[in-house]
């Protein structure tokens, strides 16, 4: 399925996709997601080179708007527009306590004034970057919207499991903890499936969504009956504010119960890999020694496939602007 | 090993709807052999027989609602008296509500019960747990830990948890665990009141708690139930709306009981009477017409669980003017006697009455107590059934000597308790 690699120093074409933006991983088909995982294989090599540089995205303007604290996610966008070659803009405007689709709104005509060729965006709301997109003239690429979607996470991850196991069709993938607040498990659960992996959703029942039954993935509130027989263990992010005896009982009880540790892992199939979006909760959702043991953990590798797949789409929807204008 | 036989029984087991005449042979903690050939060939002096002379021999009673004091307060009944209590009536294990000082909402609580319980105690203790923390309805306890800890129900008590969005988290997390939840229905902010809200309490001068206080969060609870899929049971039923709610939810399909307390099996309002602060009960005794309704639906199996509903409270807490008083009765010696007193009035059959505190609570609990079979615990009583006696609360074992029974004639009761093979009373001829 993947590109063989090209010839040193010939940059591979980006492949053109029918959406202008990518809000959700429901704006790609599953021929585009293969392809643009194939593109980012390219890049990943590129990328463990000493010259890192090109220049497919010269002249263009990338904006990476944060409403949300990020460090991970925002430099990765940022390394990728930079190695690109684009003129890369960070800024975090301070949420302020007016109502947030005004000020949005208010930021986003601001920001179409500049004319910037991409805006990335993160933000607290779910559907903040579909009401953005609306009202701006260049590409947005949803960094992460409420409990919606983190499409570039999922196509991270997707990228990861693919170059270490070969294959995502049939592979048995547990994602595991707060489902329900997770934007990274619902467009995880969209692209694995779009892209034939078994899923399976694996939390307390407090922290499942009513109808997870109907995505597609079967569902468990038992970890270890969730874990059996599982190629690829994902771990989700519990937010801290969930801790409070509301939701879960007790971070104690939620590392018991839901934690990964060996015990746990010890269900799944030799072999098993274990992945997290971080930033991790050690010794909450996940023990330190399973995420740091470099025979299961991929969690380095996924930082790395993370610049490769951005740099991806930011060149994937450059060039469909492009071939738009073109058109014209 | 140590081998007891029941001879010339009449074996009632309702878990199989058994009645038949036979013999029991108990091996140590188990039952051997049940039946016409149960008893074995040559009878050995090792052999403790125990002639039963055609006298009831049913699996011992397993009550899902005590209350004591310990820990914290000790004066009013610890797990060592209430099981001595318990031995009496017949009751071979109980479940020991988390309303103590500190409550039971951890794990490490729950292993002391269940420890303390098997140092001191006669009978099984069978652990609860709160929950919510500290009972205040807010946040949830560690209902997973304290389910590995062994606590085989959840509870929050006699404080029933307000906030709809708590209890609906709760019940979802339980869920997710398989866990059995018990609440009691009563909104708090209606149910401040002393007795039943009627003409009676109008005339008493007493405040009133209207049967809505119960049947508004039922209601509110059979709709979470349904929603989040837990299974529920409903503490201790009192008025005839309830018992149709129950009635309706199950015939929709959900997986909800009832429990009700041996108290108003028995009584109504009326037995307030003259101010009798034995009476004083919550959910509080209601009108005649409720107490009827109650006592069908267990014949009916709506409500499938009878309940002690043992609070113990001692003389200084009951003896105050009815409306400062403490609510509650023990009852660990009045469920058997109660519910054969309805066997004699027909209301209900030997095996309706037997079922209610037997295998039915066994099943709900998951317990291998609560029916005579072969490997199953020999935890077995003996009962006349047609022996009256006057109840008098002054001779109960339990730490405090209330009881809403008190002075009234009742039919039958234990003869011979054993639990786990040990005969642990023997009524004096």
């Amino acid at each position: 399925m993947s590109l063989t690699s090209p010839a040193p120093g010939v940059a591979p074409v980006a492949p053109i996709l029918k959406s202008p933006h990518l809000l959700s991983i429901l704006d790609l088909d599953r021929l585009e997601a293969e392809v643009l995982l194939d593109y980012a294989d390219t890049f990943v090599e590129l990328n463990r080179q000493p010259q890192k540089k090109r220049d497919t995205l010269k002249g263009r303007t990338l904006v990476n708007l944060f409403f949300e604290n990020s460090t991970r996610t925002q430099s990765s966008f940022e390394l990728a527009g930079k190695r690109l070659g684009a003129d890369t803009v960070n800024m975090a405007p301070r949420s302020s306590s007016i109502a947030k689709g005004e000020t949005l709104l208010d930021t986003a005509v601001t920001l179409n004034a500049m004319h910037p060729d991409l805006l990335v965006v993160r933000h607290s709301a779910s559907g903040a970057a579909n009401l953005l997109a609306q009202k701006v003239d260049c590409a947005v690429i949803n960094a992460g919207d409420g409990a919606h979607e983190h499409p570039t996470q999922a196509l991270l991850d997707a990228l990861t499991i693919r170059r270490t196991l070969g294959k995502i069709e049939g592979v048995r993938v547990a994602i595991c903890g707060d489902v329900m607040h997770s934007r990274v498990a619902r467009s995880n659960v969209l692209l694995l499936n779009m892209l034939g992996a078994e899923i399976r959703l694996v939390a307390p029942a407090t922290l499942m969504p009513r109808s997870a039954h109907e995505w597609g993935a079967k569902v468990f509130n038992d970890m270890h009956k969730g874990l059996k027989d599982v190629d690829v263990v994902m771990m989700l992010r519990l937010q801290l504010e969930r801790m409070d005896g509301a939701l879960i009982p007790s971070t104690r009880e939620y590392f018991r119960f839901f934690g990964l540790d060996w015990e746990k892992l010890a269900e799944a199939k030799p072999g098993v890999k274990v992945m997290h979006p971080g930033p991790m909760n050690r010794g909450v959702e996940i023990d330190s020694t399973v995420a740091d043991d470099p025979k299961v953990s991929l969690i380095q590798a996924q930082v790395e496939m993370g610049v490769a797949v951005r740099m991806a789409v930011l060149a994937a929807l450059t060039a469909r602007a492009s071939n738009a204008q073109a058109a014209q | 090993m140590s081998k007891t036989l029941f001879k010339n029984a009449r074996i009632i087991d309702p878990a199989t709807d058994a009645d038949m005449r036979g013999d029991v042979l108990v091996e140590d903690e188990k039952i051997a052999a049940i039946g016409a050939k149960a008893a074995p060939a040559k009878i050995s002096a090792e052999i403790d027989v125990v002639e039963c002379n055609g006298l009831v021999l049913s699996p011992g009673l397993v009550d899902m609602r005590v209350v004591t004091g310990e820990p914290g307060a000790e004066h009013k009944e610890t797990l060592g008296s209430a099981s001595r209590s318990a031995a009496v009536g017949g009751v071979t294990s109980f479940v020991v509500m988390p309303d103590t000082h500190p409550v039971i909402d951890e794990a490490t609580l729950v292993d002391f019960i269940k420890r303390r319980g098997r140092a001191r105690g006669d009978v099984h203790i069978i652990p609860a747990g709160a929950l919510t923390k500290g009972l205040e309805g807010k946040h949830m306890s560690e209902l997973g830990l304290m389910k590995n800890a062994g606590a085989f129900l959840f509870t929050n008590g006699g404080r029933p948890i307000t906030d709809a969005r708590v209890m609906r988290r709760v019940m979802t997390y339980a869920r997710g665990f398989d866990l059995l939840v018990m609440h009691r229905a009563e909104d708090p902010s209606l149910g401040q009141g002393v007795m039943n809200e009627s003409d009676l309490s109008a005339r008493l001068g007493l405040a009133g708690i209207p049967a809505e206080a119960e049947t508004i969060m039922l209601q509110r609870d059979l709709a979470l139930a349904a929603l989040t899929g837990v299974r529920y049971v409903m503490d201790m039923a009192s008025s005839a709306h309830s018992v149709d709610l129950l009635r309706a939810a199950r015939q929709a399909g959900q997986t909800v009981g009832g429990t009700v307390s041996i108290n108003h099996l028995l009584l109504n309002e009326n037995d307030v009477g003259d101010y009798r602060t034995f009476a004083k009960l919550s959910p509080p005794l209601r009108g005649e017409s409720d107490r009827q309704a109650l006592v069908r639906a267990v014949a009916e199996g709506v409500i499938e669980y009878v309940v002690s509903g043992h609070i113990p409270q001692p003389a200084e807490d009951k003896r105050l003017p009815f409306s400062e008083a403490a609510f509650g009765s023990s009852g660990l010696e009045a469920l058997l006697p109660g519910l054969l007193t309805l066997v004699q009035t027909e209301d209900l059959t030997l095996m309706q009455a037997l079922r209610s505190v037997t295998s039915a609570p066994a099943d709900l609990l998951g317990l291998w107590q609560g029916r005579l079979a072969i490997g199953a615990p020999a935890d077995i009583i003996l009962i006349n059934p047609d022996r009256p006696f006057v109840f008098d609360a002054d001779t109960m074992l339990s730490r405090s000597k209330n009881s809403a029974l008190d002075g009234r004639r009742l039919q039958g009761r234990a003869e011979l308790t054993m639990v786990s093979g040990k005969i642990v009373h023997r009524a004096a001829a």
